[in-house]
Parts: C-alpha cells; structure tokens; sequence
C-alpha cells in the first residue's frame, strides 16, 4: 500500500516541534485498516482506509502548577500544523493546574523513529477471502449460514518531545470473527482468532471447529436459572479479566471509589484475591502480543490520565501474583504523591496458575470436559455491563453456544441465560485453571485483542435469568 | 427569533465540488452504476473535571472523504485524508479495487431504491450558540460555577463532571445529482455527586440528556442544570440511606429520563432490518422482531405508538438528509401495539420491495461505511393522558424508577436488565422513599405488553445518549428518544446484593 501523503510523519513532527514555546509533546499516528464483512454466506462490507491524527500536547507553567492543553486533528500538509500547535499552547496557557503534572519524559532519538510507518491493505486478507470462498461453499451443503468479521490494523506512532525524545512503535491488530448458524437459526456457534499478520487464520480449520460445535447443537436441552457449576473457555475468562484491568485505577481506590478499596484511604493491595496461585499481569515483550513498548495513549481505559507521561517506558507488570492484588494502575503524578512506582499497563494481559515462569501448565479445555460430571460449557460471555461498582458487580449474557457436560461429554446445547457475577469475586471461587493460549475475547474485541488466558472451572456461576436468544 | 445558524465558513472553504466531480467522475469511467463521495468533518471536545480540578481537555478534528460504488453489483468503498481531486479520483478507483476482491463472495446484485435527487440542498440544525465559539475560560467557569455548591454540599465526597460537544459538517453526493451540505451541533452534560463513607460509596447523577443544542443548553435553555445539580446532595443522602429492595413481581412507573433507554434496547435496535435479515448477526445480533412478523407480531399492549424519525427538533438524530441522499421523514414502528414498520436504508428497502428509504443510513466518521442507524425512536403519550403522579396513583404496591445507569440486553433483544439512578418505593398510590440494590429484568415482548398506560404529553421527555454502538468496524451514533412516564404491571425485580457472590 502506498502512502497518499507527500509530507513524512517524521517532518509533521519536526516542524510542530520547531513551532513549540512551551515544553511540548507531539505525537503523530499514522494507521492503515483493511476489512471484510460477510454475513449469510456472502459478502456485506469491505474497506481499505488510512488516517493520520496529529496530537499536540502543550504543558504550560501557570500560578500553581503547571497546565495542559491537548489538541488533535487529521493532518495532510505541513500549513496545518502551526494552528494544532497554536490552540495546544493557547489551551495550556489558560488552562488551571493540572494534577497529573510532571517533568516531560526524557530520552534520546531512537534509531527507528526515521523509517516510514508500516502499512496494511485489503490485499493482507485475500487469503481469507479465499478461505472464506471455501467455507461459504462448505456451508451451503451442509446447511449451515457462516457470518463474520475480518480485520487488519496497522498503526504506526511517532512521538516527539521537545525534551529531544523521538521515539516510534508499530502496532500490528488483527481480529477474525466466524459465526456458524443452523439454516433455521436455531443453533449457534462461534469461533475467533486474533493475528497480527493473518498468515496464521486457517478458515477453513476454524470452520471445521464450528461444524463441531453446531453438531452439538443437534440435541436441544431446556435448563432453568440457577447455579451451574460452569467451564468458561479463555476467551470468556478474557472478557472478566480486561473488565478487572479497567478497574483497576489505583487513585479511586485510594478515595474509597472502587472495588479495590479498603476503606479509610487503604487500598487491598497485598489481599488474597484467590486461593489459587493465580497470576494476572501485562508485559510489552510477551511472546506474540508484544505492545508499543512505551507510554502513547492519553488514558487508560481504567481512567487513569497519561498525558504528562508520553513516551514512559512501559514495564511488565503483575497485577495479581500468586492468588494476592500486587498492582494498581497510577501515573507518574500519583507514583510521586504516593511514594510508588507507576504503572503504565501494556495493552495485553496474560493470566496463568502456576507464574509466568509455567504458564504452559493446566489441563486443556478438552481435559477439563473429560473431568466434569455435571456442567454447562460456555461459548462467549456479551453485553457486559457494570450493575455495582462497589463489587464490580457485572450482568451479561451468554453467547452462541452453551453446551451441558455429563460424564465427561457433551450431552447437546442448552438455552442462553443473564448472568450477575463480579470477577474479583470469582477469582476467589475458581476451583480449577487450565493450560492458557492465546484467545480472541468476544464482547471487547473491538478495544482489547492481546490475551493468553487459561479456561476455568466455577463450581457456582450465577445464571439469574433464561434469555430466549437462540 | 434568533438568527438560525449558518453553515461554517471553514467547511465551504474546502475545495467540495472539486472532490466531488474528480471521484464521481473516474467512478462513471469505471463503470459504476452508483457512486457516492462524502466529505466530512466532525470537531469533538471534552471537557471533564475530578472534583474542581480539571481532568481532561481534549479538542479533535477528524477531515477526510470516502467514495463508494457499486461496481458490477457489488460495493466497494474507500477512505482517505487527501482532499485533492487526485487524492479524491484514486480513491474511486480504490473504491473499485475492493468491490473487484468482494466479487467471487457476493452472490447477489446490490439494487438501492430509488430517491427524488436534492440538488445543491443545505440544512443546518437547530441551536443557538455553537460551543466552539465560547471561550475557555467561560466553559470552565461554568463547569466549576455547577461543581461548587455540590462539593459544598454535606455527604458529598467527591464529584465527577464530563462536558462533551461536536460539530458535524458533512458534503454528499452521488452520480444521480444529488449534493447536500449539513452541519449539526450537539452537547452533553453530566455532573455526578459521589459520597464515600463506612459502608462503601454511592454515586447520583443528573438526569439532563444530551441535546442537538449548543451551548444555551448549559445556560437555562431546555434545562435548569442549576436546580438539578441543587437537588443532587439530598437525593444521593437518601440513596445513601435507603433500604434493600425486597426482590419479586411489582408494578413499575418508569420515568422518561430511565424508559427511554429502554425503549433505545428493546425497540429502537429489535426494529432496525439489518438487524432481523441478519446483517449483524455475528456482532450487534439479530432481532426477535423477524420480517415475517411485520404487520402481525404484537410488540406490547394497545396503548403503545412508536415512531421514527429524522426530524424532531433538537433530535440527536434528526438531520436534513442521511448519508445515501434520502431526505428526513417520520415513520410509524409500532402502532396500537402492532409491528408495522422498520428502519431502512436504500438497499433494504429495494431487497424488500418496501419503496422509498426511510433515511437511516448513517456513517459516524469519513473512513467508515454508512450503515443503517436509528433515527430518533419516540414512544408517543397519549393525547389526554395522566400525569406522572396519576400513575403512581395507580399502583398500589411497587417501585418509581427514575434515570438511566446499567444496562444489558441480549443479541436477540430478548432479555433486558436495566438499573436506574434512583428508585422509589409506592405505598398505596403514594411515594414512600427510596430503595437500593435494584435492577428490573424482562422479556421484551413481555414487558410492553405489561404497559397498562402511558402518560400524557405533560410528561413527555425526549431523552438521549451520544454513544450507540454498532457494527464492525464499530461505529458510534448519537440518537434521541422521546417517551412519556408509563405503567407496567408485574416487572420482575432483582435484588443485585443478592446477585452473584457465594453460592
């Protein structure tokens, strides 16, 4: 894919440094997007696009402290950055103390920051395409309807600090989604993969998984609400995990404002969590999710403001080690205040019961089926919604194939229920940890696709309520 | 009468007609039988403050085109940032690359219905004061100036405060000669009081929906932020101190500022087409509500009239013509209880041999594929309906369930569970103080049918949020909803301390 801009991302950072007065960080995001869509064993959508988001943030000294003023905008030519940088000071300048207030991030110019931003295009899912051709064919013989979803980011990030900082990081996000339906609708399936490049989405493997599945939803099992003891395959476990992460914000907690409150100031770091060893944590490096390495988001999900700390290196970091909450998530700011480190959270999140140094442990899912007398095995959890943040009280539902388990096989498809639970407190009544992978969640793919997680065994999941969903 | 606002200089400023004929143009060289180019600027700000200080500020502007085209039957769409005729024509031709790899997976023809042609059409909504002209220094002192008494306030520990609005400016046109040229402006406020003490925190927020106004919304027009903000510390005291729900069957009067959200769930998204031909199955869902029940399938109860439409005054989602060139219209969704119309775009409305498109194509940004988006979904009061308080009148024993919190809803629209800011017990036709811990939780189909009445238009509200989610790529619509207080009899209610936990 070629690029459509005569000025380079490196020159649009360049030249907004050049116009700053104030200490200064410039950030440019180049990002290139390739999808298909299908839906009924066709085709719907398609698109190839690429933006170019130029953010300025200007910190101003001010009676106090020091101010912020952050702007973006799309750019294309060199003329309009001088009005980004203009409104960034004009808003720094006016702007009251902020609370995040700290030193600019220092550092060198990294050898990398001088090549051109990675790309993507529709060509990257031709062999998808291809694949998707074979399955539809496949489908329509046997009946079944395939709908779904691909989908290639590549966004490239140079950031610039008027400290003499230049740094750049490519994100590769890849997400393949396929949806299998009985001609009647009355079954339901669903098999997901993340990718960084889409060498590694087997279409047709993946389709031979639904047809598995969909075979299962030949004997239809009407259950009542209720307690089950339940299988939560990785994908799902993600879904309460990333939804823990977001929480995680270290400050609220302090302020008596979330689940990781203990009252009068006190957070329950070093609290026992789970009777498990089980570890939760998010690090750059790991081995097929790696992040950008260093700090290029303006905040978190958990809410945590990062906009005095672009371009802070991004350490691993262990949320939960050994059964106990060991980190909560502060900018540069809080750490100061507070007497502790930050803790800017990769974009991945990994959790295992034996440490990363045996995350390869645990039975799989499989094995885990084998080894259960009586309980349902879940698909994806959706519609994930806070009800108590005190809690973290979350409500759902179940998706695209809840399945009973008897002695040790599946017995047929059972009807979708709501469910109410909070994922703090499920880590205290997880009973069994299975051997983690790599898993595409359902209900935050759209923000959150780097996850190796394990399946688990809740003996008492709270199924409140029937949902009539097929 | 205030001047009605003009279209923004900086926009018209763009080379449009340029871009337009450059990719309409190579587009019919191709041998397109449609295309369409858009170009779209859309500024953003938010603003937020943690407690008085300032948290965020943040200003954006996203500027691009996007050309699509049915190339031998089949769509084919790109976007870009390069507002050359160059960048506009080798776009087109992108455009014609994607429909050429969709080909051997698109086993029917795309047919768009037809729709009379708007030449050199404009249309700008309804507001006073764009947001974007007031100065910063003002905004924030506006902010602080609501914040203040509340943090004053006794039992309020902390406030939360989140200021939000965009201007959308958007060129269309397509090969039939169509060319429009719009600019919306909307805003949303929300100030929430926090108090933290022995027993954990509570949180109460304003009831105030975002609005397609300007900045006169903050300042005493269509809503007195001022009054609502001085109620909040007595309000989240008794929420404080409010007993737990006693979980069961009871009678519900839903406020607008918590029903509308209801309404979003389980009508405005059951009655989109895409939806029920199965366009989002794998993502957003499908719809109980399937085609072969339109006309026949009984939604709720005799008193229910729902409508959509594009054209309701400060509507989040009304606009002079959607993102295909289809004029704004107002359309009948349920009527006396009865399924009788859904949204369409143009495509739909051809494949289902439904006539003219009722404008619900919507596209949030310019790289993303317009897709069908819900107008405005109104749930119509009755002419001479009773107040609010005649309902609770009605109830003997059962709950007043007032804005919107948590919301949940499964892919098939089935079944909801649905939070509020505050929920008052009825005691023989009275209010008897509030309750905690309560979420109520239904069968869509169930639950409109349990609406024994609805209020009068001295109740109605037209409510809203900025954030509907559909779609892959996800897109974000904002979308407004108009409803009177109702009555439902028989709601299950949950008790959510209750709700998960050990078994």
């Amino acid at each position: 894919m070629s690029t459509t801009t005569t000025v380079s991302a490196q020159q649009l950072v360049e030249q907004a440094l050049a116009l700053t007065t104030l200490p200064t960080v410039v950030h440019l995001t180049e990002r290139w997007e390739a999808n298909l869509r299908w839906a009924a064993n066709a085709l719907t959508t398609n698109g190839e696009m690429h933006s170019r988001t130029l953010t300025v943030v200007a910190t101003a000294p001010v009676q106090g402290g020091t101010a912020v003023g952050t702007v973006s905008q799309e750019v294309t030519e060199a003329a309009e950055v001088a009005a980004v940088v203009a409104a960034a000071e004009q808003a720094a300048r006016s702007g009251p103390p902020s609370e995040h207030a700290a030193p600019l991030v220092e550092g060198d110019r990294s050898a990398a920051f001088d090549e051109p931003p990675a790309t993507t295009g529709i060509e990257v899912l031709a062999r998808v395409a291809e694949g998707l051709g074979t399955a539809f064919a496949a489908a329509g013989t046997s009946g079944h309807l395939l709908y779904g979803f691909a989908e290639h980011i590549v966004t490239t990030s140079y950031l610039g600090a008027s400290t003499g900082l230049r740094l750049r990081g490519v994100q590769p996000t890849g997400r393949f989604e396929l949806n299998g339906k009985t001609a009647d609708l009355s079954g339901s399936a669903w098999v997901g993969a993340p990718s960084r490049d889409f060498t590694d989405v087997d279409v047709v493997a993946l389709y031979g998984q639904l047809q598995t599945r969909l075979g299962w939803a030949a004997t239809r099992i009407d259950l009542p609400a209720g307690r089950y003891e339940t299988l939560l395959p990785p994908g799902a476990v993600a879904d309460l995990m990333i939804y823990l992460l977001w929480t995680a914000n270290a400050r609220d907690a302090e302020e008596g404002r979330n689940v990781f409150t203990a009252g009068e100031g006190r957070t329950r770091l070093g609290e026992r969590l789970a009777p498990l060893p089980i570890t939760l944590r998010s690090d750059p490096t790991a081995p097929g999710l790696e992040t950008v390495p260093f700090v290029d988001a303006l905040q978190s999900e958990d809410g945590t403001s990062w906009v005095f700390d672009a371009g802070l290196p991004v350490p691993p970091t262990t949320w939960v080690s050994d059964g106990l909450l060991t980190e909560l998530v502060r900018n540069r700011a809080h750490a100061a205040a507070t007497g502790q480190r930050p803790t800017p959270p990769a974009d991945n999140l990994l959790m295992s019961a034996d440490g990363p140094q045996d995350a390869g442990a645990g039975a799989t899912l499989e094995e885990m089926i084998a080894r259960t007398e009586r309980g349902l095995l879940l698909t994806c959890l959706w519609y994930i919604r806070e009800v108590d943040p005190e809690r973290l009280l979350l409500t759902g539902l179940t998706r695209d194939g809840v399945y009973l388990v008897e002695d040790g096989e599946v017995k047929g498809a059972v009807n979708n229920f709501r469910w109410n639970e909070s994922p703090v407190e499920l880590l205290g009544r997880i009973t069994e940890v299975g051997r983690p992978e790599s898993t595409l969640c359902r209900e935050w793919n759209d923000f959150y696709n780097r996850t190796v997680m394990p399946p688990v065994r809740v003996p008492d999941f709270n199924m409140s309520t029937v949902s009539q969903a097929s | 009468m205030l001047p009605v606002p003009e279209l923004d200089d900086s926009f018209l400023a763009l080379p449009l007609e340029q871009l337009r004929d450059a990719a309409l143009s190579r587009a019919a060289e191709l041998g397109c039988s449609h295309a369409d180019v858009r170009v779209e600027r859309l500024r953003s700000a938010h603003r937020s403050l943690r407690d008085r200080a300032l948290e965020t500020s943040a200003d954006s502007q996203t500027l691009g085109l996007s050309v699509r085209v049915v190339h031998e039957g089949v769509w084919g769409f790109a976007g870009d940032i390069t507002l050359t005729a160059d960048g506009a024509a080798r776009l087109a031709e992108r455009a014609v690359a994607t429909a050429k790899v969709s080909k051997p997976l698109t086993p029917r023809r795309v047919e768009l219905a037809d729709e009379p042609v708007h030449a050199d059409a404009r249309w700008v909504s309804d507001y006073e004061v764009n947001p974007f002209d007031v100065d910063e220094a003002e905004r924030q002192a506006r902010l602080l100036a609501l914040v203040e008494p509340l943090l004053a306030a006794d039992g309020v520990s902390h406030a939360n405060t989140d200021l939000a609005w965009v201007q959308e400016n958007k060129y269309f046109a397509n090969l039939a000669g169509t060319t429009t040229t719009q600019q919306r402006v909307r805003l949303q406020a929300q100030i929430t009081a926090v108090h933290v003490g022995a027993q954990g925190f509570s949180t109460m927020r304003t009831l105030a929906p975002p609005v397609g106004r300007g900045w006169e919304y903050l300042t005493g027009t269509g809503w007195d932020f001022d009054a609502e903000v001085a109620e909040l510390p007595s309000l989240l005291a008794e929420h404080v101190a409010a007993p737990s729900v006693e979980a069961g069957r009871h009678d519900l009067v839903v406020d607008p500022s918590n029903l509308f959200l209801t309404i979003h769930e389980s009508i405005g998204h059951a009655t989109e087409l895409d939806r029920a031909l199965g366009y989002e199955a794998a993502y957003a869902g499908t719809s109980f509500a399937t085609f072969d029940q339109l006309g026949s399938l009984h939604y709720g109860s005799p008193v229910m009239h729902v409508t959509g439409d594009r054209t309701v005054t400060h509507g989040l989602s009304t606009v002079g013509f959607d993102d295909e060139g289809v004029a704004q219209q107002e359309f009948d969704i349920v009527r006396d209880g009865t399924l009788v119309g859904y949204q369409l775009n143009r495509q739909m409305a051809a494949e289902k041999q439904l006539g003219r498109s009722n404008g619900c194509a919507f596209a949030d940004a310019p790289g993303h594929i317009p897709m069908q988006r819900m107008p405005n979904v109104s749930l119509q009061p009755a002419v001479d309906g009773p107040s609010t308080e005649d309902l609770i009148g009605d109830v003997e024993h059962g709950l007043y369930v007032v804005g919107d919190k948590s919301w949940s809803i499964d892919m098939q629209r089935y079944n909801f569970q649905f939070t509020g800011q505050r929920f008052y017990r009825i005691e023989n036709g009275r209010l008897a103080g509030q309750v905690r811990d309560v979420a109520y939780q239904a069968t869509t189909t169930d639950f409109w049918r349990s609406m024994e009445a609805v209020g009068g238009p001295g109740t109605y509200v037209l409510g809203g949020a900025f954030n509907c989610g559909k779609g892959q790529p996800g897109q974000v619509a904002p979308v407004s909803h108009g409803c009177p207080s109702a009555l439902f009899r028989g709601v299950n209610i949950l008790n959510t301390a209750a709700e998960g936990g050990q078994a």
